[in-house]
């Protein structure tokens, strides 16, 4: 039983960590990145991947409980919105005609 | 354990925040703005994990449901200038 709970602690500390990597390496890209098109590749997929990793990690940390269901529920929730809400914006932005950045270009 | 992440969490807020206000295009804004709210989410349930109010995660889930709508509603303001 106690090895058990290492395993526990251990796999909620790795899955933090690695969750918190992407999420800072999501918010430098957003700042970073030249144009509005690549700031969603930041947005769109490291962000949602460092999210949900929390998120996991507070599960394994939980155990099988209803608060672990609601947090799986946040989990699912966010991993379907948030491409589905990066997609929409780049779609809004495309249609209005903005241009995508090409290399060479000036940042903006 | 937990008020580590949460704090790294919250230092990544001024940079999408940066990102809000120095924005040049309107999408800009509406993704950095969408990039807070996913985060506030995951924050709100760190913080029911550190002070133990397991209530947290209820709100989580009603945060997260109104920040997708807000993205979606301000997109489609902006595209047809009113939301019928």
């Amino acid at each position: 039983m106690e090895s058990l709970q290492t395993v526990q602690t251990v796999a909620t500390g790795v899955l933090l960590g690695l969750g918190c990597l992407f999420i800072v390496i999501a918010a430098i890209g957003i700042v970073r990145l030249p144009d509005f098109y690549t700031r969603m590749h930041a947005s769109g997929k490291s962000d949602t991947l460092g999210q949900s990793l929390v998120l996991l990690a507070a599960i394994v940390y939980e155990g099988f409980t209803l608060v672990s269901a609601k947090l799986l529920m946040i989990m699912l929730f966010i991993m379907i919105a948030n491409p589905t809400a990066t997609h929409a914006v780049a779609r809004a932005a495309f249609k209005v005609g903005k241009e995508p950045w090409k290399k060479g270009d000036k940042r903006r | 354990m937990f008020e580590i992440a949460s704090v790294v969490v919250l230092l990544a807020v001024p940079l999408a925040l940066y990102r809000a206000i120095a924005g040049p295009l309107v999408y800009d804004r509406v993704l950095a703005a969408n990039v807070i709210g996913t985060k506030t989410v995951v924050l709100i349930a760190l913080v029911g994990f550190v002070f133990e109010r397991p209530h947290f995660m209820d709100i989580g889930l009603i945060y997260a449901l109104i920040n997708y709508l807000t993205t979606i509603a301000v997109l489609k303001y902006r595209a047809q200038g009113g939301l019928d």
